[in-house]
């Protein structure tokens, strides 16, 4: 045990100095590319003299930032914009409909109808809708609600965005990586761990010794494959999240979508392995007076929610976690920007690097905590209740 | 303006989950310094506690986005 | 509903969504297959083959004390039986001599028995020899003398009075 906490922290301690380098490499980069743009940024609003544009602008920037997106953009803007196109796939009323996002992204103000397939249609602010049949008075074919949302209809958008695209660079990645040490397993029966096997079977351990068995009890090898799996998945994204550029830097585990589908997937598995008790428990819970439970069925009606809230629950956690250290970290950076003063980095890049850091151990606390939710709630589902003490 | 509202309860909320999650780490200290061996468990109740604790104030954050 | 599609940060995009599903789904079932199964059954078997190590060094100790007691057994006997055969040996030895020194006492003292009878014999011989010699000796003393007192009759008479006369007496 004791050899295992030493080979651990001293694993950490590798991945935090190499990741420290990193960021504080990566940061200053993106630093000064941040300062380029609030140069033009600053003297496109002297022009205009409107602070409160500005903060806005950088608010929705951050938001942008931690958005999905139908490209991967790397830096500048309009003419000058260094980004990756990836494919639209829209499912309109004329079928499937296929082109790259830089075809048809010179207007984002649905201003201009382009035709697909013979469908016609507008982008607005990187999404694209149906246009309305009238061009409206600020030049746009998109009617928009007192929220600035778009009430237009629009099409079943199935594109490779770059959320999709790292989502399938981290189950590549994980493919690899749990592929390969498969095979060093087989290769090695029996033998001392070594190489990259012997890096990750401590957290495998982890997740079987201290989350699986613990709330499981016996029954755990079912739900392993399932743990280990959303553990893994949880926390590559949350560690791809943090790298700054290409392969990394999407807010994927922040991203509802994603935890909403990890969320079901236990909420599925909880409800298709519940036993007896567990309904029992749920629809005339023991050990409750009964004026709770009849005529107006207080209790069940608490306990029956609670079987949506504790998804939900962790749906949010993960998504809120995550979503607040991007945030936290752009607010960080925009500080420069938003204070008009390279000097300003002199604090805000060591505190973004000291945040950077939590980030990290936030990243691997949130995938423990959602998967040893997950095993809890599994748990609570399968428990087998002998005695009525437990309440 | 209901933004600065919606934050001034995000505040709040965190204030509470703050005072939770403060009494859960005191606790769990105390639990450890007491029964050092039993630390590996108090650590595990102890963070799925601040996690449900942190939920509330994460349900905070996300109703001061869904207001805005 | 109408709330979460306020802000695009909270409503799932059903794109994303259906490529998450898709990718996760994909994801789980190749390394369920794949990864997760021959690792955690390495893992076991792993696990297993140290007890099974740890078991068997456990009874190869026990084993050697086993075996180790045995010896020392074996040799505290060996040491008694040692010790036994010394004793025996020693009081045979004792048996012997003291047999021997009995045997050579008892010769001695048949021998000086013998010796004592011999001598005895051998005297009572010498002694009978001179008794001959004495009686023959004081026979012919005797004859001498007698033939000396019985020269004149007279002194033959008084003696054969005499000797009547004790006759009478008896």
């Amino acid at each position: 045990m004791n050899n295992k906490r030493h080979f651990t922290s001293k694993f950490f301690r590798a991945i935090a100095l190499f990741t420290l380098f990193f960021i504080l490499a990566l940061n200053n980069a993106k630093a000064i590319d941040t300062l380029k743009d609030a140069k033009t940024t600053v003297s496109d609003t002297a022009k205009a003299g409107i602070k409160a544009e500005k903060e806005e602008d950088i608010s929705a920037t951050i938001l942008h930032h931690i958005g999905d997106s139908h490209e991967w953009h790397f830096w500048g803007e309009g003419e000058n914009k260094v980004a990756i196109p990836l494919p639209v796939i829209l499912y309109t009323k004329n079928g499937f409909v296929t082109f790259l996002s830089n075809k048809h992204d010179a207007d984002q103000h649905g201003d201009s109808i382009f035709t697909v397939k013979g469908q016609s249609m507008v982008n607005f602010e990187g999404k694209y809708y149906y246009p309305s049949a009238t061009k409206y008075a600020d030049g746009s074919y998109v009617k928009v609600d007192e929220n600035n949302i778009p009430i237009n209809d629009k099409p079943l958008d199935v594109s490779i965005t770059k959320n999709v695209l790292a989502l399938f660079i981290s189950v590549a990645l994980l493919l690899i990586i749990f592929l390969n040490i498969a095979a060093t397993y087989k290769k090695r029966t029996g033998k001392a761990p070594k190489g990259m096997q012997s890096a990750l079977e401590p957290f495998i351990l982890f997740v079987r010794d201290d989350i699986a068995i613990p709330q499981l009890g016996h029954k755990y090898a079912k739900y392993m494959p399932y743990l280990l799996t959303v553990f893994f998945f949880v926390w590559i994204n949350n560690l791809l999240g943090l790298i700054p550029i290409f392969p990394g830097g999407t807010n994927l585990t922040g991203n509802i979508a994603i935890t909403c589908m990890l969320a079901l997937c236990t909420f599925f598995i909880t409800t298709f392995s519940g036993n007896k008790s567990y309904w029992k428990h749920i629809f005339n819970t023991p050990g409750v007076p009964w004026w709770l439970k009849f005529p107006v069925p207080l209790m069940p009606l608490v306990e029956f929610i609670g079987i949506f809230t504790k998804p939900i629950a962790l749906m949010i956690r993960l998504f809120a976690n995550i979503t607040a250290g991007h945030i936290l970290i752009l607010s960080l950076i925009s500080l420069i920007i938003i204070l008009k003063s390279v000097y300003v980095s002199a604090f805000a890049i060591p505190f973004v690097l000291f945040i950077s850091l939590i980030e990290l151990l936030v990243g691997f606390l949130q995938a423990f905590i959602f998967t040893i939710l997950s095993a809890l709630f599994i748990g609570m589902a399968i428990e087998e209740h002998h005695a009525e003490e437990h309440h | 303006m209901t933004g600065s509202i919606a934050g001034i309860g995000a505040g709040l909320a965190a204030i509470g989950a703050g005072i939770g999650i403060g009494q859960i780490g005191g606790k769990a200290m105390e639990g450890m310094a007491r029964q050092p061996e039993a630390a590996n468990k108090i650590q595990t109740a102890m963070l799925i506690a601040a996690a449900f604790v942190e939920a509330v104030a994460l349900f905070a954050v996300v109703v001061a986005f869904l207001t805005k | 509903m109408i709330v979460l599609s306020v802000n695009p940060l909270v409503s799932p995009d059903p794109g994303l969504f259906i490529w998450a599903v898709v990718a996760f789904g994909i994801l789980f079932v190749l390394l369920r297959a794949f990864a997760w199964k021959p690792i955690l059954a390495a893992l076991t078997e792993r696990e297993q083959s140290i007890e099974d190590a740890l078991a068997r060094a456990e009874a190869a100790k026990e084993e050697m004390a086993r075996l180790t007691g045995e010896n020392e057994a074996l040799l505290k006997e060996a040491r008694i039986e040692r010790d036994n055969i010394l004793r025996e040996a020693k009081k045979m030895k004792d048996q012997i001599v003291s047999d021997a020194k009995e045997t050579a006492a008892k010769e001695g003292a048949r021998m000086i028995e013998k010796a004592r009878v011999e001598i005895d014999s051998q005297t009572a011989i010498a002694l009978a020899l001179v008794k001959d010699q004495v009686a023959s000796l004081s026979i012919e003393i005797a004859e001498k003398i007698l033939q000396k007192q019985f020269e004149d009759k007279g002194k033959q008479d008084a003696l054969v009075a005499d000797l009547l006369k004790q006759v009478k007496l008896n």
